[in-house]
């Protein structure tokens, strides 16, 4: 494997999210989808970020080019971006959502990749079509020269036949060729951040593997930072240099992929590893599971979330009286207050 | 583990459990009730319906009385009060001919009242066809005549009372959507069922059979049926034919939405579990199948109900429909054939509101009830 | 694809098929067949008919064989563009009808065009500005037109354009045009016309076609597509024309095929109100008059028109959505 384990410099970091909260104004109620979330991506590396399904992976990333679905608001929070040293930080959060700054933004300094790529493309335009619509908006070329670089996407993202998968349909693709030609529209403008939102799920082994082998080279070659959303603790393992766990809305611990797997603080994260099968496992145990249920987001418990699924909590803790707030209780290692003599 | 968070845990789950215990049924009827209008509508619909058992009740004067000498007389508005008093009375309505183009022209003569009284007696009817009554909601007292006294809506060119005329027809003009829809819903759900649930080639048969109906223009068709009915046949019969007339092409939606749950619920687990453990074919269809489909069909039904009537309004309007002596709301806009009449005598258009109203009720609901049985659907 | 074209022709074929049969059916429909109904109107006019004369009509029209022998005969007949005679009009079906077929397709045509070009956009901005005060009042609009029968609409039309303007809006030519033979001229004047009835008929399929456009649209700006456009930096303008649009237009034309057999349908109506010269108030009077030939050639010339429609609709469907050209090769 080749981590950067290096030293972390104290580089600013080139996405900070701040508190962000993200709620759903809905009929029924407002859910709160995301609570107070914060991240830091740094230049260059992957970040992991890891949680239970609908804890809110997906709509934290895509708070961050403000595409939030309509009952969706950002209520509380900032995201600052540093793309250019030269340039001043960017508070994406107070951008308006469909002015010409976050256009510029979306697909040109930060992009994305869908777990889907069936339904992500449209079936009634060519996929080269679609990638040179994305050249086009972001890149002053002319429509051969867009054409000619969606060729070269195509070849560095290893599709077979790429002339000829230019001018076809999303659907005569297999699955893994939709996702190469989706990784080739994502980075097609040279985004500084790429986000992907659990980008193998939907492939088999096999191409899962040279997917992640391809996202890793080109990340050398590029050097732009990713954001890996995933539930499968290998994949993080594989790729991340750094881990955020997510739960209910909130990060409640981050820190570089070693101090996560060999040092978790927080017994959300500790349940997470536990659970991970194991070839090692001879006895045939039944795997252990993390006690209790999520509590669904309309009535989230107050203060500390997981209290209600700790298995030692202080007495404040239980009362919810202690805020969720991340800790640093060593170098670049933060953990939720409540929950650091949880685990 | 506290015991709080063992409360807080069975708290979630009954009422996560309450709501997926909750039959078909009722979730469609929970969220049927949030749609306000709809339900209004539904509220308002059923009072129509209730109003035609008793038509004869609301109306002044029997709707076939004809004289020539009180035609086209302007609506003649109750006046409730008196000199400040409670007093309700209408003024007479006197006619003047024109000396140069002998149109006879009718004014309000506020100083001939006639008293008007609720709950009184006027002309004999027998309601339902059975028990012989002559109470009337409003009316004149004794010594004066409803023919010739009280016009709540004018007359048409015969001189019949448009009021009463309305209110009467409105029993063939709302029953016609139901039969009809019946006969739809006979048509619709078997061939719609059969394509579905039997799938293969006879599906093809019938999907092809309803694309071409669909194709067909239908009112040419309808006229050409209707005009072929014999002048003999008696009013029941030509009703009859022509709910039969629309339903035969009305039937291919209402089979769209059949199969197309037949051929989802075919792949659906509780129905291969059912084939599985050997049922027979009928008691799938109506044991598991039926039960999921009602919703939808109540919502085909409560859309194809106002098709039914503005189809009959269309026909008899052209003369196609039913024939006088049967009124209905379009044999009675047949009199609104000529732009000039319409101009002079405004009120002969009033039948085409009780038509649009009923049929933007039914749309409502209909649109609702779709929404409730599901909300995936358009 | 050609398979795809072949099917549909085909499905074209049977169903001209069935409406030819249709059409005959209603031929026999009345009481005695055509050459007594002859008579019978000969009668009424004071002159008549001798045995031999009858009995000559009946062998032409082959009405001493068998019903399936009548109809191959007429079925022959009408291949060759013989419809038949109209005994009311003295002259053949075809030339009788001739000149009203051009403004029954024009009409229903230009009905059409005005239906897409009004309900396409009100439908988009419906969808793109859900539950907006714009999207409930298009909404209730739509409710309106689709609960107004379009006789009703004419009506009112009529009783406006008279009442207030003095204008009676009924025909289609000016009386100098009535009769005289097609010029550029009288086209202008028929497109001078033309515009009243349009606007009645597009209306009452104008409601229809928003629900579609509107559900449509909807159900496609929710798809993970428009998520990735927009992520792209695409702006929302052009994103939701050159996506979902296109989307939603393949509902939008394959319900073109039925809004067609609707407008001809309503044109007959709306004609027959307003006196317009197409082959509805034509079709209303041989059903009175039992001039079968007429009122049948009428009908299934109708019928052609709109399984001419469908299979137009169909390849236009081929040519917007190229899923269809690969299924179908
Ligand atoms: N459009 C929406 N309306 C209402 N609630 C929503 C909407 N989109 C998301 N949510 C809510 O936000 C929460 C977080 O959703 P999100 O999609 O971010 O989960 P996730 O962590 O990405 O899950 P998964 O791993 O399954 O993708 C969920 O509880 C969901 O119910
Ligand atoms: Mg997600």
């Amino acid at each position: 494997m080749t981590k950067k384990n290096t030293k972390i410099e104290k580089q600013k970091p080139i996405l900070s999210v701040n508190g962000l909260k993200v709620h759903f104004f809905t009929d029924e109620g407002t859910v709160k989808a995301v609570e107070g979330a914060s991240f830091d991506v740094l230049a260059g590396r992957t970040l992991g970020i890891v949680g239970e399904s609908g804890c809110g992976k997906s709509v934290a990333t895509r708070s961050l080019l403000r595409l939030v679905d309509s009952p969706g608001k950002i209520v509380d929070g900032e995201i600052i971006y540093r793309g250019d040293a030269n340039k001043k930080e960017i508070n994406i959060t107070s951008l308006k959502t469909s002015g010409s700054d976050i256009k510029s933004i979306r697909g040109g300094e930060i992009s994305l990749i869908f777990q889907e790529p069936m339904t992500s493309f449209s079936p009634v335009h060519t996929v080269g079509n679609q990638i040179i619509e994305a050249i086009k908006l972001h890149k002053k070329l002319n429509k051969d020269d867009a054409k000619g670089l969606t060729l070269d996407w195509f070849k560095r993202v290893g599709m077979p036949d790429p002339e000829q998968r230019m001018n076809q349909y999303p659907w005569q693709l297999s699955g893994g060729q939709r996702q190469r030609a989706m990784i080739a529209m994502a980075l097609c403008c040279d985004p500084k951040i790429v986000i992907a939102d659990e980008p193998t799920t939907a492939l088999d082994v096999t191409t899962q593997a040279q997917i992640l082998d391809l996202l890793k080279e080109l990340q050398e070659e590029n050097g732009m930072s990713i954001i890996f959303i995933t539930h499968d603790l290998g994949v993080i393992a594989e790729i991340s240099d750094d881990v955020s766990v997510m739960y209910l809305g909130n990060i409640v611990e981050s820190a570089s992929v070693d101090e996560i797997f060999h040092s978790p603080k927080h017994p959300y994260t500790t349940g997470l590893l536990n659970s991970i099968p194991s070839i090692t496992n001879k006895n045939r145990e039944r795997l252990p599971t993390i006690s209790g249920s999520i509590p669904h987001p309309h009535n989230r418990p107050s203060g500390c979330t997981f209290r209600n699924r700790c298995q030692n909590p202080s007495d404040d803790c239980r009362e919810g009286k202690i805020e969720m707030k991340l800790i640093e209780v060593s170098p670049g290692h933060f953990v939720d207050q409540c929950c650091i003599n949880c685990g | 583990m506290s015991s709080e968070s063992n409360i807080e845990k069975v708290d979630n789950i009954n009422s996560e459990e309450r709501v997926s215990v909750a039959s078909q049924g009722q979730l469609i009827w929970w969220r049927f009730r949030k749609h306000k209008l709809a339900v209004f509508s539904a509220i308002l619909l059923l009072l129509l319906y209730l109003t035609t058992l008793f038509a004869e009740f609301f109306a002044t004067s029997d709707p076939l009385e004809s004289e020539a000498f009180r035609g086209l007389i302007q609506p003649q508005p109750i006046h409730f009060f008196d000199e400040g008093k409670l007093s309700p009375h209408v003024c007479a309505m006197e006619g003047t001919r024109d000396p140069y183009t002998y149109k006879k022209t009718y004014k309000p003569n506020c100083d001939k009242k006639t008293p008007v009284e609720f709950f009184t007696k006027g002309y004999e009817y027998e309601w339902l066809g059975l028990i012989p009554m002559d109470r009337h909601l409003i009316g004149v007292p004794e010594g004066y005549l409803a023919e010739e006294h009280i016009f709540l809506l004018g007359t048409d060119i015969q001189g019949r009372d448009m009021w009463s005329r309305i209110w009467v027809a409105s029993r063939l003009s709302l029953s016609i959507g139901l039969v009809g829809v019946t006969l739809t819903l006979i048509f619709g759900i078997s061939l719609g069922g059969i394509s579905g649930f039997y799938g293969g080639f006879i599906d093809t048969i019938i999907q092809r059979i309803i694309e071409i109906i669909r194709a067909v223009p239908t009112i040419p068709l309808w006229m050409a049926l209707s005009a072929a009915m014999p002048f003999s046949w008696s009013i029941v019969q030509i009703y009859f034919s022509i709910t039969l007339i629309i339903s035969l092409f009305a039937w291919t939606d209402l089979a769209r939405v059949v199969r197309g749950r037949f051929l989802s619920l075919r792949e659906e687990d509780f129905v291969t579990a059912a084939v599985l453990s050997g049922a027979n074919e009928r008691r799938i269809i109506f044991r598991h199948v039926m039960p999921s489909l009602y919703s939808h069909i109540i919502a085909a039904v409560s859309l194809a109900i106002p098709l039914m009537i503005i189809s009959e309004t269309a026909l008899s309007f052209l003369g196609l429909g039913l024939q006088a002596p049967a009124i209905s709301w379009g044999t009675l806009l047949q009199g609104t054939q000529n732009v000039q009449s319409v101009a002079l005598y405004k009120w002969l258009m009033i039948p085409a509101f009780p038509v649009v109203g009923s049929i933007l009720l039914f749309n409502f609901l209909g649109d609702g009830l779709r929404d409730a049985a599901d909300p995936y659907s358009d | 694809m050609a398979l795809y074209i072949g099917k549909r022709v085909l499905y074209g074929f049977i169903a001209i098929w069935i409406i030819s049969i249709l059409s005959f059916i209603i031929i026999q429909l009345p009481p005695g067949d055509y050459v007594s109904s002859y008579i019978a109107n000969l009668a009424a006019q004071g002159s008549s008919l001798d045995q031999a004369e009858a009995e000559n009509l009946r062998i032409f029209y082959g009405l001493d064989k068998p019903w399936h022998i009548q109809y191959l005969k007429w079925a022959s007949r009408i291949v060759t563009g013989d419809l038949g005679y109209s005994f009311e009009w003295e002259k053949p079906v075809m030339s009788v009808i001739q000149g009203r077929i051009l403004t029954t397709v024009l009409l229903a045509l230009f009905a059409l065009v005005f239906t897409w070009l009004f309900a396409i956009p009100i439908g988009i901005y419906s969808a793109v500005h859900k539950y907006s005060i714009g999207d409930y009042l298009a909404t209730f609009l739509g409710f309106l037109g689709l609960a107004i029968p379009d006789f009703l609409i004419a009506l009112i039309a009529m009783w406006f354009g008279y009442s207030i303007f003095g204008w009676s809006v009924g025909g289609l030519f000016s009386p100098e045009f009535g009769t005289a033979p097609w010029s550029i001229a009288k086209f202008l004047d028929l497109m001078k016309h033309l515009w009243v009835p349009v606007i009645i008929l597009g209306t009452a399929g104008m409601a229809a076609m928003i629900r579609v456009v509107r559900a449509n649209l909807l159900d496609e700006l929710s798809k993970p597509y428009v998520v990735t456009a927009r992520a792209k930096g695409i702006s929302e303008w052009k994103l939701i024309m050159k996506y979902p649009v296109r989307m939603a237009l393949n509902p939008v034309i394959s319900m073109s095929a039925y809004l067609l057999p609707y407008l001809i349908s309503g044109s007959v109506i709306v004609s027959v109100v307003l006196s317009l010269p197409t082959l509805g108030p034509t079709l209303l009077k041989s059903l009175l008059s039992q001039d079968s030939y007429l009122a049948g050639g009428i009908i299934f010339l109708i019928g052609i028109f709109t399984i001419l429609g469908t299979l137009i609709s169909d390849l236009l469907l081929l040519w917007i959505d190229p899923r269809i050209k690969f299924e179908a090769r």
